[in-house]
């Protein structure tokens, strides 16, 4: 058994390209998330059209700027700039001040803004919408209570819970986990053990004494280990670079994963038995696993915006249940009792995939 | 160490997939230390009768000992007395000549110390104690075919399967791996072999020529060339064949 293990590794260890590959995706693709691939605007270029020029105006403009998010390209001189000032392509937003705003507010208590926004990428756009609004109702808020003395009876106040800063590292970083934990468990596995097929040692292994179960073991001990050592670095990135919280314990988030990883070992069990060459194993664990993982776990796209049946097919995704659980342990911060429903459903997978793949494991011996 | 002790014993095998009879109503013997041939044509059920000997199918009737154990009830036992080498090269190209040893041996049971004195042994008898860190993927398939024929006796079994261990290989390691059966088989162990050269059939002490699942003929090369007037094998297995058709 030991001996299993241990040519397990040699296996690993002597694939110098994909042990880069297995220990260089984790930090590659955190990076990327949590530097490139980021849904946090800063430093967006917008013009301002100022009609009014007044101490209401310039004062919103300053507010406007003093946050990070935006960047004064220029100011506009006519309406007629507004169109051009879109066409080069560099403007993402422009801010129309209508004329005498400060006295309209004075006197009839409402002044117009108008905000123009490049749709042509629809999430920057929205986002650039909700911060300007966010800014300007903050400030004619100061404002009013100011003046009047009292303040207004009502006032929406939003807190952003858990990721006040709306990071999208801290959606990315579960995600990530996620999707590596089923490509190192779930496609390794399965690809190492139709090498063995393919190369004809499965049949030496299967007439040798090592039962069966041994032989499953062995082979996906190294693979337990693997996916842990990348969940780690995972985490010290998220952690150290990122400084992203873990609020719950780690010990809880780490047998959780623990699971998750065992139920991705079954299903790349299981894919080993369905197919006959490294090639097809490959293939079946890209298409069954990871597209669906990336695309329904509610990973990228909330699940809650999908068609309804696409609605559905994301509850037989152990990797949306997953997801949650890691949220919950890491942003949340809360105990086992928040989400035994979704541990429950990973364990029940995970039984039904480990007897399944025995199952198809011992057809393939009759 | 060539007795008339028999180490397999088959009587009425049936191996049934769904309508389509693999082996039909197989019965045999073979003694210890005895070179068995099997041949017959691709799809006349050697492959089959093989995995049923090795413990990897179970028989849909029939009895079936090897090393005096029942391979039906006793699947795991057989498989600690029995060695075996297929067509397809079965070590680990990117591990070397002695973590193949190490492993194989590991699997078996043997201590450090008895793999070690057996793979110098076997080393030594193939001139390639140089060769004992290398990767298997830079030593030539000739000699990966003897080392692995080395690795499958490496728990000394007392049946050892070789299914085409031939294939792929040229004459003079062809000459020299019947060397290796011959030698082994004088030590006391049987050698099942199955194979598609003729002239490899002539090497063997008895032949089982099989075809559609039935034994055609068993019997020593020399009997049966009498048998069938033929001057090789060769025209034996062409002469059965033609009789079944």
């Amino acid at each position: 058994m030991w001996a299993f293990i241990k040519k397990e590794f040699f296996h690993i260890f002597r694939d110098y390209r994909t042990m880069v590959i297995l220990f260089g995706i984790p930090v590659v693709q955190v990076l990327l998330f949590g530097f490139a691939i980021t849904n946090d605007i800063n430093n967006a270029h917008i013009a301002i059209l100022d009609h009014s020029k007044d101490v209401v105006t310039r004062e919103i403009t300053r507010k406007l700027l003093s946050s990070h998010y935006f960047l004064l390209d220029r100011y506009l001189k006519s309406n007629n700039d507004i169109k051009n000032a879109f066409k080069e392509g560099k403007i993402k937003e422009v801010v129309i001040f209508e004329s005498d705003f400060a006295k309209k507010l004075k006197t009839e208590k409402v002044a117009n803004i108008q905000l123009i926004l490049d749709a042509s990428e629809p999430n920057t756009a929205n986002i650039l919408n909700s911060y300007t609004s966010g800014i300007v109702n903050s400030y004619i808020l100061n404002q009013m209570q100011q003046e009047s003395g009292v303040p207004l009876s009502i006032t929406v106040e939003t807190k952003m819970l858990y990721n006040p800063e709306l990071k999208s590292v801290y959606m990315f970083v579960p995600g990530v986990i996620t999707v590596l934990l089923m490509l190192v468990s779930a496609m390794m596995t399965s690809i190492s053990i139709t090498r063995e097929k393919e190369l004809g040692t499965m049949e030496a292994l299967l007439v040798s004494p090592l039962k069966p179960v041994q032989i499953i073991i062995g082979k996906v001990t190294p693979y337990v280990f693997l996916s842990f050592v990348n969940l780690l670095s995972i985490l010290l990135l998220a952690v150290y670079v990122f400084n992203m919280p873990i609020n719950g314990s780690l010990a809880l988030l780490l047998s959780e994963s623990l699971l998750f990883i065992i139920m991705a070992l079954a299903m790349g069990i299981l894919i080993s038995t369905i197919s006959h060459s490294q090639q097809q194993a490959m293939l079946l664990s890209m298409f069954a696993l990871m597209l669906p993982t990336i695309l329904l776990s509610g990973f990228i796209f909330p699940i809650e915006n999908m068609p309804l049946v696409l609605q559905y097919l994301s509850h037989i995704m152990p990797s949306k249940w997953f997801i949650i659980i890691i949220k919950n342990i890491m942003l949340k911060g809360v105990g086992f009792n928040y989400f035994w429903k979704e541990t429950l459903i990973i364990f029940l997978m995970t039984l039904f995939f480990i007897g399944l793949s025995v199952k198809k494991f011992k057809i393939r011996l009759e | 160490m060539k007795t008339k002790e028999t180490v397999i014993e088959v009587n009425n095998l049936v191996k049934k997939f769904g309508h389509f009879v693999a082996n039909d109503n197989l019965t045999f013997h073979v003694n210890r230390g005895e070179i068995l041939g099997f041949l017959g044509a691709n799809g006349a059920g050697k492959t089959t009768a093989i995995r049923i000997l090795t413990g990897l199918s179970k028989p849909t009737s029939g009895k079936v000992i090897v090393a005096g154990i029942d391979v039906n009830k006793n699947p795991e036992k057989v498989k600690r007395r029995i060695g075996y080498m297929s067509q397809r090269f079965s070590l680990y190209d990117d591990m070397t000549v002695r973590e193949n040893f190490r492993f194989y041996g590991g699997v078996y049971g043997l201590t450090r110390k008895q793999i070690r004195e057996r793979m110098r042994f076997y080393l030594k008898k193939l001139a390639m104690e140089s060769y004992e860190n290398m990767l298997l993927q830079n030593i030539p398939l000739g000699w990966k075919q003897k080392l692995a024929f080395s690795v499958a006796n490496v728990h000394n079994p007392d049946i050892i399967f070789l299914d085409e261990p031939t294939g792929g290989v040229d004459p003079i390691t062809r000459r020299q791996f019947w060397e290796m059966i011959y030698e082994v088989s004088d030590a006391g162990t049987t050698v099942f072999v199955t194979t598609h050269y003729m002239d490899e059939a002539e090497y063997c002490e008895r032949v089982c020529i099989m075809s559609e699942g039935k034994i055609e003929a068993m019997d020593t090369p020399k009997a049966l060339k009498e048998k069938y007037g033929a001057k090789n094998m060769n025209e034996v297995f062409i002469k059965i064949a033609r009789n079944v058709e």
